[in-house]
């Protein structure tokens, strides 16, 4: 299998610092350009930044749905970061009418009135179930839309910002962060690491 | 909710940080890749980078001095300084830059924010306001270093700019910045009241007691500067004295 971490470009804005949080972990990095680089992968990120109906164009135009959706179906090591978290359910408030990847059912809401939005800052990660990669700590968040709760078949985390959202989602060696953990300090790069050792071989 | 940040600031001219009062009369503070590292491992949140080159030729350092701070940091980046178009902040944001700031351009031409948050996204489109006291109240943008005053009222200005798509405002007090006096808590306060997006207050820390103020009056993030530059305090002991305050940030 290849150690290569393949890198989805649903958008621009954070691929510099995936990169560069991976390359700090001895792990090389490519972008994707055809579908078949996803579904052979070693390790996929969905690193997606930007609006909800922007990325699902992107990933339609580029052939990326079906080895994407299969890929997370079946458990193997993929990350999904911010936005990328959004995609894997049905649809967004962010984008009415755009079909997400649609493998959990549910749809990502706006942060309520009452608190800054975006959420541009640190906040508690809280862990009350089990998880393989996620320990509590400070994660860095950059969002105005959020999953509320975590999906059955799903070990979650979640923390708190006008009330409790989801922080992460796991099954088998998928890990979808709505937080980024390419920003998230030592403890971002700690999670990464886990991520990738744990996920080794996986394919 | 998200905690609080404390955002150590470089002000970079042709690749090198300088520091200096009400943006004149420059100082060399170092080499931008070490000290963002250092802030970085004082427990900085973010880091802000400011070109404030005033030649083309300086300004081309920026995207480079970009991606070799990105390669050592794994915290938030925002860069700004000269940032004129979409093709600016691209390249920027290609770079390593997490979010982009725009200032005087998009005084020039508002819709520019709208551009950069079109395209990638509000998450990552600042608006830098530079902010002075009016003498009948109220503040005025101005631009140039604050030697040219655009008449444009402060608080419309952010209303405007949010409404475009920026997600965050930079504000500082050009009466206040480098004073070391304490951050204009008036502005703040308006300012915070104006719009929904995080406001990070920047211009005349000194103290803890300074960033807390300034977290009281609304900002959601305070950017520090010179005290760091000048050896005069930490982000550590800064957070440390905020914690035993009672302000939850990051530890």
């Amino acid at each position: 299998m290849s150690a290569d971490v393949v890198i989805v470009p649903t958008g621009l804005a954070n691929t510099a610092s995936i990169v560069a949080a991976f390359r700090r972990l001895g792990a090389e990095t490519r972008l994707a350009e055809r579908a078949d680089e996803i579904s052979d992968a070693g390790a996929v990120v969905m690193p997606g930044v930007g609006a909800f109906g922007a990325a699902v164009e992107r990933i339609d135009a580029a052939g990326w749905r079906e080895p994407l959706t299969e890929r997370i179906a079946d458990g193997r090591p993929t990350l999904a970061v911010c936005l990328g978290l959004q995609l894997l359910f049905d649809e967004s408030e962010e984008s009415p009418g755009a079909s997400g990847l649609g493998v959990i059912p549910g749809t990502a809401t706006r942060l309520p009135d009452n608190v800054t939005v975006p959420q541009l800052g640190w906040n508690r990660v809280a862990v009350d179930t089990e998880s393989r990669f996620v320990e509590p700590g400070w994660a860095y968040f950059a969002n105005s839309y959020r999953v509320e709760s975590v999906p059955e078949g799903w070990e979650g985390t979640t923390a708190d910002h006008g009330g409790a959202f989801v922080s992460t989602i796991e099954r088998g060696d998928v890990l979808a962060c709505q937080f980024h953990p390419e920003l998230s300090g030592t403890w971002g790069s700690d999670l990464l690491r886990r991520w990738l050792d744990g996920t080794r071989g996986g394919s | 909710m998200a905690a609080p940040r404390v955002i150590p600031c470089l002000d970079v001219d042709a690749g090198r940080v300088v520091k200096g009062v009400r943006f004149q009369g420059l100082r060399d503070a170092g080499d931008p890749v070490t000290q963002a590292a250092l802030y970085q491992e004082q427990g900085g949140d973010e880091i802000v980078i400011l070109d404030v080159s005033a030649t083309p030729e300086g300004r081309g350092h920026a995207v480079d001095t970009t991606s070799s701070v990105r390669e050592v940091l794994s915290i938030p980046l925002t860069v700004g300084g000269g940032v004129r178009s979409t093709d600016d902040a691209q390249a920027l944001l290609e770079a390593g830059a997490d979010k982009v700031a725009v200032n005087s351009a998009a005084v020039d031409r508002p819709e520019l924010i709208g551009e950069i948050a079109q395209q990638f996204g509000s998450q990552c489109t600042v608006l830098a306001v530079d902010a002075a006291r009016r003498e009948n109240g109220g503040w005025e943008v101005v631009v140039n270093g604050g030697r040219t005053r655009t008449g444009i009222d402060v608080e419309q200005w952010v209303r405007v700019a949010t409404d475009l798509g920026a997600g965050e405002i930079l504000l500082t007090s050009w009466d206040r910045d480098g004073t070391r006096s304490g951050y204009d808590l008036d502005l703040l306060a308006a300012v915070s009241c104006s719009v929904r997006v995080p406001v990070i207050a920047s211009g005349g820390a000194d103290t803890a007691e300074h960033l807390g103020q300034a977290l009281e009056a609304g900002a959601s993030a305070a950017l520090i500067a010179s005290i760091l530059h000048d050896g005069v305090t930490t982000v550590s002991s800064l957070k440390k004295e905020l914690l035993a305050s009672g302000f939850e940030v990051r530890p």
